[in-house]
């Protein structure tokens, strides 16, 4: 008797075990993360339409995306390629790198998913993508695309076919390109061989598609920017060490350097006769990052100011990031990345360096470009 | 290899996995002939049970412990494995037989747990981790995890200097009838696994053995993951997951005619492995591989345990080589390929003195010297003395035990280039009680406190343009309350009872992390986070005879807030990273005769991967069902034969976001013993 009922008890224990399993079969389904929107300032006067700002989230977690703000509604939508393109597998990928529109569509460099995501400019729509490991920057020059690929080349990509064209050998770790004419600029790094950097901006004939000299400039080079002058600004990050960043000047009627500014720079927009900039150093003694802005004048190369943020603003920035000027009214956009491993924020200043909006974006935001009518 | 499927619900499988239970429900009803010797030998499953839990019982502090035939029976190929059935205790998994496994005991981090092999800590200077899933199971004796500290008196002054610690002890020479034992066991299965053991036992004479331990591994790493959001559904075959190694382990074990014992131990590992890296999108394939090279030698002795003056020595050389290669990395010097060598020389004596048979005492000094080579440019080749010393006094009667402890640390740094931490002393306090309120000895509340620290690795401080040689070390305090409720009775069905709760709060002061300098590619490490974790941990044995099966079962809940406190944070109580609110495990066996049946889940809630606990970063919850069936054979039964499949119901989940862990797999075990 005794014996049954513990029988008894221990088929109802594993009873209840059971259904205990039933209840924990409950995860969440799987589905796409759906875009956020917050509603800003809108902006109707603008003859623009929106821009997109490419967040670049940290290396190896895939949550590189993409926000989108609307001028004349005003609102800010975030995270919309999931939506956009539920089927694109994993997502728009690992650490976007720079983003750019040409004719109708809008191509995303993917710097660690070895990929050039090519999107319909309109709509976010993905039309295809274009494979090119450890892909950096892209440029345009008569219907074809420029990548910039950390192996030492820039691909030459159809942007009818979507298909490589060509490599053209540059330096080691090639970063960001400008065209000043029938010429093609690329500032190179030689990132992976420190301490030995690269030191050079290579020049390349647009029509012959080769290389055909290389301009030595200052090692560890990375942003390059041209101005309506001819002249490129260029940057080099210095050696993290006893060398610090700066900024240079190349004037390309001759390709040579005309001015140092010995200013530190970390990144630059150009806009008509302004630059604006701003630089990250890392100070051992104070523990710290020193943070500077500045605002030049690109026709005499002169500095205009050393802080265009006239309200206070910049004193919450941690980790500026990301700096553009908007073509039609001259607002001043600077991204803030934090501490990399949370949301950003994006800050709008009008041009008198006074604080218009700021909005929560996804990780690291980068980059923008803006999206004509 | 990308196989494309349609998505569809599992009812199916949750059929197929629950149709064990009601095999096993009608097993009982088949009688099988009675053999004394079945008696016998669940008579002593449960004395051995009992005089674990009565360790776990009377201890202050929070003990679990893995031992034996319920260590076998967990499905668990390596250490790593078997650790995810402790409460408390969140195992980062980056995937696979060859994959990175670490240990994180409430919440503080796995830099604040101390690895112990035989009674010795594994070192690791460089980073601070001990990779658990090198470590197979086939020459563990026992696996044992505290909170705070052992409460034993007699040990090296390295016991008391960690918030938690893991205790690995391996197989010990012993022989019933003959002067030598053999036996080999070899595995096979998923993943194109094949891991062949030998362990050689040899009696020199009553005061003298040794044994030889030799284990070979051997896998391709495949296994098939998926990923869908609802509309894309993927699934990929994980390449680059291969790994071989090889070890070998020697010892000889002395008794003097004293009663002092004395061991000495050599170690060798080497392997060879594929690091997969995060699955992102466009980027399934990887290319970066990993050799390592550690050994180590290590001796002990402790004299009559029965002497009123008690001394414990321990001595230790450690050697070891990782290399490093990533062919996506190229300068003018071809491939990325990192080459780093430690070394660690290691002393300890321990002494207790019993001043009465109530009132012990103790002094424990350790001294280690540890240094890091490495061929990075600019490398500062650093080198650390550490000299730790604990005073340490128990009290105890029958109902009631107190001890109390302080521990100083005094550690030099020095570097061959560049600047250097300099020196440091530091002092922390740990305090802890047991006592029984009632008469009855089945209910003990006890409860420790804690203030310990651990300094930053040789990365933290040196790593080329990442290293911060104004680091502080970590600090840790901890609080705790629980109660040990026991039972054991000789009649009835069943014997064994035993719940262990504890409920905690820590606080972690001075968090080490990387903050971003100057662009992705520059970070640098700062103490610049707060983190405050309360939780609740919970362990519920039972052990129960019916007829000639015995039944087991052992339940684990773990709940634990663990908030991020920095001031000057983004995230201000947010949840931190990869801890889950809600946890836990369970596993059952029956055991008849000469065969055994086992069931073990694992329960991981949601969590986050990144700091913001916002739906970007949100990672599912997970959870694993594995069973495994086994039998002896032979006339001595000598050989055995157990079967597994670990995650039944092919569950695709990822303990760290983007790296996905393999769905059902299994594995066969065939052993032999002479």
């Amino acid at each position: 008797m005794l014996k049954f009922n513990t029988m008894k008890n221990t088929k109802s224990i594993l009873w209840l075990a059971c259904m205990l399993l039933v209840f924990l079969s409950c995860r969440k389904e799987d589905s796409f993360i759906p875009e956020e929107q917050e509603q800003l300032p809108p902006d109707p006067t603008v003859e623009l339409k929106g821009f997109y700002l490419l967040n670049e989230a940290n290396m190896g977690s895939n949550k590189s995306s993409l926000d989108y703000y609307d001028f004349s509604s005003g609102v800010y939508r975030k995270n919309i390629y999931n939506e956009a393109n539920p089927n694109a597998t994993l997502g728009l990928g690992d650490v976007g790198n720079d983003i750019k529109i040409y004719g109708s569509r809008l191509y995303v460099v993917v710097n660690m998913s070895d990929k050039v995501e090519v999107l319909e400019s309109k709509t976010a729509k993905r039309i295809g993508q274009i494979n090119i490991p450890n892909c950096r920057y892209i440029t345009f020059y008569k219907n074809k695309a420029y990548v910039t690929a950390y192996d030492g080349y820039v691909s030459v990509v159809d942007t009818t076919s979507l298909k490589e064209e060509k490599q053209i050998v540059v330096g080691k770790q090639p970063e960001e390109m400008a065209v000043v004419g029938a010429k093609l600029y690329v500032a190179n790094s030689g990132g992976y061989n420190y301490p030995n950097y690269e030191r050079t901006v290579s020049v390349i004939d647009l029509n012959t598609l080769t290389e055909v000299k290389r301009i030595d400039v200052a090692i560890n080079l990375h942003r390059l920017k041209a101005d309506q002058y001819g002249d490129l600004y260029v940057t080099s990050r210095g050696d993290y060490y006893n060398i610090p960043s700066n900024l240079f000047v190349i004037d390309t009627k001759t390709d040579q350097i005309k001015k140092i500014f010995n200013l530190a720079a970390s990144n630059i927009a150009i806009h008509n006769d302004e630059a604006y900039l701003y630089s990250v150093e890392w100070n051992n003694n104070t523990g710290s990052n020193a943070i500077s802005y500045a605002k030049i004048n690109v026709k005499d190369e002169t500095i205009i100011n050393k802080n265009f943020i006239t309200d206070g603003t910049d004193k919450t920035i941690v980790i500026p990031y990301g700096i553009a000027v908007n073509p039609v009214n001259n607002d001043v956009y600077v991204t803030d990345a934090r501490d990399y491993v949370s949301p950003g924020i994006l800050y709008c200043f009008d041009k008198e360096g006074k604080k218009k909006f700021s909005v929560t974006t996804g990780d690291i935001p980068a980059h923008l470009v803006f999206l004509n009518k | 290899m990308i196989i494309k499927h349609l998505a569809q619900r599992g009812i199916m499988q949750f059929f197929i996995g629950t149709s064990i239970f009601w095999i096993a429900l009608l097993c009982p009803n088949f009688l099988w002939a009675q053999v004394d010797t079945v008696k016998v030998n669940q008579l002593k499953d449960v004395q051995i049970n009992q005089l674990r839990i009565s360790k776990q019982h009377l201890s202050p502090t929070p003990l679990q412990v893995l031992s034996g035939l319920e260590l076998q029976r967990l499905n668990a190929l390596s250490i790593a494995d078997a650790i995810r059935y402790f409460s408390g205790v969140q195992v980062k998994d980056y995937g696979g037989i060859a994959g990175l496994k670490t240990i994180n005991v409430r919440s503080m981090g796995s830099n604040h747990t101390a690895v112990f092999y035989d009674g010795v800590q594994l070192g690791n200077a460089q980073n601070g981790q001990v990779d658990l899933g090198k470590y197979t199971l086939d020459n563990v004796a026992e696996l044992l995890l505290t909170s705070g500290q052992r409460s034993e008196l007699l040990q090296p002054a390295k016991a008391f200097a960690s918030a938690s610690a893991l205790y690995i002890k391996t197989k010990v020479p012993a022989f019933l009838n003959k002067n030598q034992n053999i036996s080999a066991d070899v595995k096979t299965g998923s993943f194109g696994l094949v891991n062949t053991a030998v362990l050689y036992e040899q009696k020199i004479n009553k005061r003298l053995a040794f044994n030889l331990n030799a284990a070979f591994l051997n896998a391709n790493g495949k296994y098939k993951y998926r990923y869908t959001n609802g509309y894309y559904d993927t699934t990929v075959v994980r390449t680059n997951a291969d790994i071989y190694s090889f070890r070998l382990e020697g010892g000889a074990f002395g008794q003097g005619a004293d009663s002092s014992q004395w061991n000495v131990k050599l170690y060798k590992y080497r392997s060879e492995r594929g690091i997969p890296g995060a699955i992102v999108s466009n980027k399934f394939d990887f290319s970066q591989r990993q050799w390592d090279d550690n050994s180590f030698v290590q001796a002990h002795y402790e004299n009559n345990p029965n002497r009123r003056y008690n001394i414990s020595l321990n001595a230790k050389y450690a050697n070891d080589y990782t290399r490093y290669n990533d062919p996506t990395i190229k300068s003018d010097k071809g491939a990325l390929n990192n080459i780093y060598k430690q070394q660690e020389w290691y002393l300890s004596v321990a002494n207790v003195y019993q001043m009465k048979p109530y009132l012990h005492f103790a002094f424990s000094a350790d001294y280690s010297y540890q240094n890091l080579d490495a061929n990075l440019e600019y490398f500062a080749y650093p080198s650390r003395s550490t000299g730790l010393f604990v005073l340490a006094g128990k009290y105890f009667k029958k109902r009631f035990e107190f001890q109390t402890n302080v521990l100083a640390t005094v550690i030099n740094e020095e570097v061959k280039t560049l600047s250097s931490a300099g020196n440091r002393t530091e002092y922390t306090p740990a305090a802890m009680f047991s006592w029984q309120p009632f008469q009855s000895p089945n209910f003990r509340l006890k409860g420790f406190y804690k203030s310990i620290f651990r300094m930053p690795t040789f990365n933290d401080l040196y790593y080329t343009f990442i290293g911060n040689t104004n680091l502080r070390p970590e600090y840790t305090k901890q609080y705790d309350l629980g109660f040990n409720y026991n039972t054991h009775s000789s009649h009835g069905s069943l014997k064994n009872f035993s719940v262990q709760t504890d409920v905690y709060y820590n606080q972690v002061k001075d968090k080490i992390v990387a903050v971003p300098t100057l662009n992705l590619f520059r970070w640098t490490m700062l103490n610049l986070d707060a983190v405050s974790i309360k939780g609740l941990e919970t362990n519920i044995k039972t052990l129960w005879l019916i007829n000639e099966f015995e039944f087991s079962t052992n339940l684990n809940y773990t709940f634990e807030k663990a908030l991020d406190v920095t001031k000057t944070g983004f995230t201000y109580r947010n949840q931190i990273p990869y801890i889950p609110v809600h946890s836990g495990s369970f596993t059952g066996s029956i055991t008849h005769s000469r065969y055994s049946f086992n069931y073990s889940f694992i329960y991981t809630g949601e969590r986050y991967s990144q700091k913001a606990n916002i739906p970007v970063n949100y990672v599912k919850p997970y959870y694993t069902h594995d069973l495994s069936i086994g039998g002896y054979f032979g006339s001595h039964q000598n050989y055995k034969v157990n079967v597994e499949i670990n995650n039944l119901l092919n569950q695709y989940y990822d303990v760290v976001l983007n790296y996905p862990m393999p769905g059902r797999n299994f594995r066969i075990t065939l052993s032999a013993k002479i």
